[in-house]
């Protein structure tokens, strides 16, 4: 693989300082013991243990990744083959309309998605919490895994499917062995961009929410009146360590795993 | 491969259409055709073509369009370089974890960094420049849509990138293209499709900023996002706010036939 | 596609082990009945150890929600879904619950305590007789500033927000009623005005203040303030209290044109299936340690007189969050203005932020 020049690297640093400048502007504050993230009083780790005492914010943390986990797989799923769907439609102006029809929810405000999602759950009679939430937060991410799956379906080359069939190929093996390895790294990206979706939504989940379900999103927006804790600067930052770990640990091991049996890229 | 798999395939896909697509815009337009009362007009529409609504109007393509443009701009190079690294999945994850903390956290976050008297002016001051007012002006709402999108826009253009084939390129600096020209005629069409994905997920959404619009331009800069959040939720004049909402849609409609994927010329579908 | 089988296992597994933590954690289900109390209020308004107490006392298991503006309240009151015992709306949105019937009449021969509260505060038009609600927490709206950064300026007089000096140095409140309502005062009108010329007039002269104004915002005007990112703000003196304590240089004043008086007041809403519980809860906080623990915490004005005797003498003569009877008389509290005039006030008030660049 081509090395990286030095400007790249410096400027990828850059992006990278950016990013994650915020981030650690809320932790360096979560050790803080002045209480807020105005000015830095000492060091502290009270907020860590407030976290651990505090049953309901715990438990609002789990459903929360709970829901972003389940409805980002669930959306995966429907979008995944919802863009198989739309690729294989020959009419365009069908595809065009499905197409427009996809992306109605992007482009929608949250409050108009609560509002409307709202009406329709007690018009169908569904009891608002962790089914109503679900279910709203899959309704919103499906769109963005379709719009990450479709380049990869529309790139990908015709004649490796005729060639797979042209072997002996079923149905089932060309989508399995061909289409879905092929548009993996789509996949993913859907996967990835529904969790962003779910943990950070707030409108639309204060809508369709209830019966003392509540995720973290709505939580933080509730505190802001008041002023919010850094109990939920040291839950962040916890989160934040987790998944960094888990997905450097997941990396390396799968990574191990595909050295052993070669290949390219 | 049009065959009853693949239209089974299509089956949760097109229920989910109709339950939280159809239905929702079904309820939109019904709406909007409601006054205050809950009697018919088409009042609702007629305001919207008044001055008020039609400057938001033009604010709101406005500011998508920069968002769209800086956020395209930072990710394209981002994308392309990290393609080049050794463990390029994993700085892709690693510049998506940012995004997984509470919006309303980061955005106290830039309050502290970016304020008069934060650690970024006060990194100013050390080299003799008088501190700048960052928060509340138009560049620091850019700046922090630009930041918010990032990882929507690099997604797909990673994708795009990563499939495409090297050899591509070496035949072309062989036949003495130079970095611009291949850059223009052989990387980027290969990746449009990336690219497209990205300003979709990226301006369509920029057009209702709400949220941002208060949190970092305290209301200086409006969109329809605003009117539409203030009409729902304070006026409860739902009326006027599923007129915009049918504008939105609309305009986002027209937006992806512009940008959208166009019919092949012969057999397969494209 | 076995890394896809694999992912999606995972993730199955993760679940399903992160929701028997969270059953685990939680000391009961979600369910309604007689033994537990759905309470719905703002974020941070109520000190966390009187749930407990509560709880402790009566038995009855407490499930705790929050919301951040009254509108998605009642929203999410009016759809049903959830069987919220007892809600805290402001008092203009009490007015409104009661035109659609959302509110149960209390009984209050099962709120002994109700005679803890400032006869004051009581009787008031937005629920007269208090049928439906008891006060729970009140305030005014005021300008907080900072006295080293604003001159000789001290906002005894709404004029003063239109002071030159101020250019870009002043924070609103994002709230249509707060602004335009304050356009109103500066001129001598209620701020319950449903005169169209006075309402014009109002936002003219508030168009006149735009050059003053750096920003329009929300909740995060407290920490803004705090770090002296503005010299001025219009806000509710709940947040002001709040910045004040933090910011020692801070100063809180309400000019004597005029101002509101809100309440956020304890309801029961028609969603309840525990009222009984309800009532006790209302009974519970009423009690004057009740009172003065939760103004400890919550930091706002408290109307339960019984229990500002036993909070610090300083805290509650501080005339700026305490406004003697005298100052008091200037103050309105808001009435609700009918759907078309709250269309109305909105639209000013879209037009004003229009005119700040």
């Amino acid at each position: 693989m081509k090395k990286l020049s030095a400007s790249a690297r410096v400027y990828l640093a850059i992006v990278f300082i950016v990013l994650y400048a915020p981030i650690f502007y809320l932790i360096f504050y979560s050790f803080n013991s002045g209480g807020t993230m105005n000015s830095f009083e000492s060091f502290t780790l009270e907020h860590y243990k407030a976290v651990f005492e505090d049953s309901r914010l715990l438990v609002i943390l789990i459903n929360t990744v709970i829901v972003a986990l389940l409805s980002a797989l669930i959306s995966t799923i429907i979008g995944t083959l919802g863009a198989i769907g739309i690729v294989t439609v020959k009419d365009s102006k069908m595809r065009n309309t499905l197409l427009s029809l996809n992306n109605v929810l992007i482009v929608s405000p949250d409050v108009i998605i609560g509002a409307s999602f709202l009406i329709l759950f007690t018009m169908i009679g569904i009891k608002l919490g962790f089914a109503s939430v679900l279910l709203a937060h899959v309704a919103f991410s499906v769109p963005i895994v379709v719009l990450m799956v479709l380049p990869k379906l529309l790139e990908m080359n015709k004649s490796l499917i005729d060639a797979a069939l042209d072997l002996g190929a079923t149905k089932k093996d060309v989508m399995m062995r061909v289409i879905l390895p092929y548009i993996q790294p789509g996949i993913f990206a859907g996967f990835f961009l529904a969790l962003t979706y779910s943990l950070d939504d707030f409108a639309v989940t204060f809508f369709v929410t209830g019966n003392g379900f509540s995720t973290l999103s709505v939580e933080i927006y509730s505190m802001a009146r008041a002023g919010i804790s850094l109990t939920v600067n040291a839950i962040s930052g916890l989160v934040f360590f987790v998944t960094v770990i888990v997905v450097v640990g997941y990396y390396f091991i799968t990574s191990r795993a595909n050295k052993r049996t070669g290949g390219t890229q | 491969m049009q065959t009853k798999t693949s239209k089974s395939a299509l089956f949760p896909y097109v229920l989910w259409i109709a339950l939280f697509v159809i239905a929702p815009i079904a309820l939109v337009v019904y709406y909007s055709l409601l006054d205050i009362h809950g009697n018919f007009t088409l009042d609702n529409y007629k305001a919207f073509f008044t001055s008020v609504y039609l400057k938001m109007t033009l604010s709101s393509f406005w500011y998508a369009f920069l968002i769209t443009f800086f956020t395209l701009l930072v990710s394209y190079p981002t994308a392309y370089f990290l393609t080049k690294t050794k463990y390029k999945q994993l700085w892709l994850l690693l510049i998506i974890i940012p995004s997984w903390i509470n919006l309303l956290l980061k955005t106290y976050a830039f309050i502290g960094i970016f304020g008069l008297y934060g650690p970024l002016n006060a990194f100013i001051e050390v080299f003799g420049f008088d501190p700048k007012q960052m928060l509340f002006t138009d560049i620091s709402f850019v700046f922090v849509s630009v930041y918010i999108f990032i990882p929507f826009m690099i997604l797909p253009i990673f994708n795009s990138l990563d499939r495409l084939n090297p050899a591509l390129i070496y035949a072309a600096r062989d036949l003495g293209a130079s970095a611009f020209t291949t850059f223009r005629r052989v990387i980027l069409p290969l990746t449009m499709d990336g690219v497209k994905s990205g300003i979709q997920v990226v301006f369509i959404p920029a057009l209702s900023l709400f949220m941002i619009t208060r949190l970092i331009a305290g209301n200086r800069v409006i969109t329809l996002g605003t009117a539409i959040e203030q009409q729902f939720l304070v006026t409860q004049n739902w009326g006027m706010g599923s007129t915009i909402a049918v504008f939105l849609i609309l305009f986002m409609v027209i937006i992806m036939l512009i940008t959208g994927q166009k019919k092949d010329k012969g057999g397969r579908v494209r | 596609m076995k890394q896809l089988i694999q992912a999606t296992i995972a993730i199955l597994v993760v679940s399903a082990l992160l929701f028997y933590a969270a059953d685990a954690l939680s000391a009961g289900g979600g369910k309604s009945g007689k033994d537990t109390l759905t309470i719905f209020n703002w974020g941070e308004y109520i000190d966390p150890d009187l749930l407990k107490q509560f709880e402790k006392e009566t038995g009855i298991h407490v499930i705790y929600e929050t919301f951040d503006s009254n509108e998605a309240m009642m929203t999410k009151i009016q759809q049903g879904g959830t069987a919220y015992d007892i809600a805290v709306p402001s008092e203009y949105m009490i007015e409104k619950m009661k035109e659609e019937n959302l509110l149960v009449p209390l009984d209050k021969t099962k709120i002994p305590n109700f005679k803890n509260i400032d006869p004051y505060f009581l009787d008031l038009p937005f629920d007269d007789d208090n049928k439906y609600s008891v006060p729970y927490f009140w305030g005014t709206v005021g300008v907080v500033y900072n006295p080293e950064l604003v001159g000789n300026l001290d906002f005894s007089s709404w004029e003063d927000l239109w002071d030159p000096s101020l250019k870009r140095k002043v924070f609103l409140v994002d709230g249509a009623r707060e602004v335009i309502g304050m356009g109103l005062n500066s001129l001598g009108y209620s701020l319950n005005s449903l005169n169209n010329e006075e309402l014009r007039e109002a936002t003219d002269k508030l168009i006149t203040m735009a050059p003053n104004v750096k920003a329009i915002i929300g909740d995060e005007i407290t920490p803004l303030m705090v770090n002296n990112e503005a010299s001025v703000a219009l806000t509710w003196s709940g947040q002001a209290a709040d910045m004040l304590s933090e910011n020692e240089d801070l100063d809180f004043a309400v000019p004597k044109e005029g101002s509101n008086l809100w309440f956020d007041n304890m309801v029961i809403p028609k969603t309840s299936k525990n009222i009984d519980g309800a009532h006790a809860f209302i009974n519970f906080m009423l009690k004057a340690e009740s009172g003065a623990k939760n103004a400890d915490y919550v930091g706002y004005s408290t109307p339960n007189i019984a229990a500002m005797q036993l909070m610090d003498k300083e805290v509650v003569s501080d005339q700026r969050f305490y406004p003697s009877e005298e100052q008091r008389k200037t103050l309105e509290v808001y009435k609700n203005l009918g759907p078309d005039y709250l269309g109305k006030y909105n639209e000013l008030f879209l037009e004003f932020k229009m005119s700040i660049r």
